[in-house]
């Protein structure tokens, strides 16, 4: 094996703020090294790129102990909004782009970003629901060809 | 840190190459490393990028992000990718003589 990585192909399957982030920073910081990358939206994590969503994507404040806020306020009205920007404005200043700039700045660094057809049809959804940039609706198959002879992480 | 010997000159260099000390930094030292890393010529283009780079280090002590480079050097995300297919930020920073950018965006 090669010392270097040449190419990722990452999966983003949950459509949390906190689920999506991790996987577009790790693209992008591939192209930034001149890595090939590949990113497949399985899942919720199909709303990264649903324009309807990609706009409105929050934290999860139930269920993520991560966050150290006990469950029944974490389910409190607003609190998903409220911690959602609170790190939307730690991540403006860190200069982290809002999701649909962040799909932009992927795909114009040339990193190449697909729907998984499973989960498309799944969820009822067609090309139209989807960012311009997308390259295509593909299968499990198809993803599996295009990742071949590189890495694939699973977010 | 150790040293290198480019354009006749000793430079501080970390281990991948980026200098250490921006003001040892020489255009010639630029056009040397840009042809080191397989850029060869250097357009006016790159010069913008280059320029931006060291210029907003040299202003702030950090290297802008991909971001900041694709939205204020005059020059598009797509083209940053073109000029330097192997990575635009780290690239304009190692021809640009200024250290590696820490960031990860």
């Amino acid at each position: 094996m090669s010392d270097t990585i040449e190419k990722v192909s990452i999966i983003i399957s949950k459509g949390s703020f906190e689920g999506i982030y991790p996987g577009l920073i790790m693209a992008n910081g591939a192209r930034m090294e001149g890595i090939e990358a590949n990113v497949f939206f399985t899942f919720f994590g199909m709303d990264a790129i649903n324009v309807k969503h990609y706009e409105h994507l929050m934290v999860a404040t139930v269920g993520n102990p991560g966050l150290h806020i006990p469950t029944m306020i974490g389910g409190l009205p607003g609190m998903s909004a409220m911690v959602t920007r609170q790190m939307q404005k730690k991540m403006e200043e860190l200069d982290i782009p809002p999701v649909p700039e962040f799909i932009t700045l992927l795909s114009d660094s040339g990193a190449k970003l697909y729907a998984c057809k499973a989960s498309v049809e799944m969820f009822g959804l067609t090309r139209a629901d989807f960012i311009e940039e997308l390259e295509g609706i593909i299968t499990v198959g198809d993803f599996y060809q295009l990742a071949a002879g590189g890495q694939i992480i699973f977010t | 840190m150790s040293t290198a010997v480019l354009a006749n000159q000793t430079i501080d260099v970390d281990a991948e190459g980026f200098l250490q000390k921006p003001e040892q930094w020489t255009e010639e030292l630029g056009v040397g490393i840009a042809r080191d890393v397989g850029i060869d010529p250097l357009t006016d283009k790159h010069w913008q990028v280059i320029r931006f780079m060291r210029n907003r280090y040299l202003e702030t002590g950090t290297a802008p992000t991909i971001r900041t480079l694709g939205k204020e050097s005059g020059v598009t995300t797509k083209e940053l990718y073109q000029l330097f297919p192997k990575g635009p930020a780290k690239l304009a920073a190692k021809i640009g003589g200024i250290p590696k950018p820490h960031g990860c965006i």
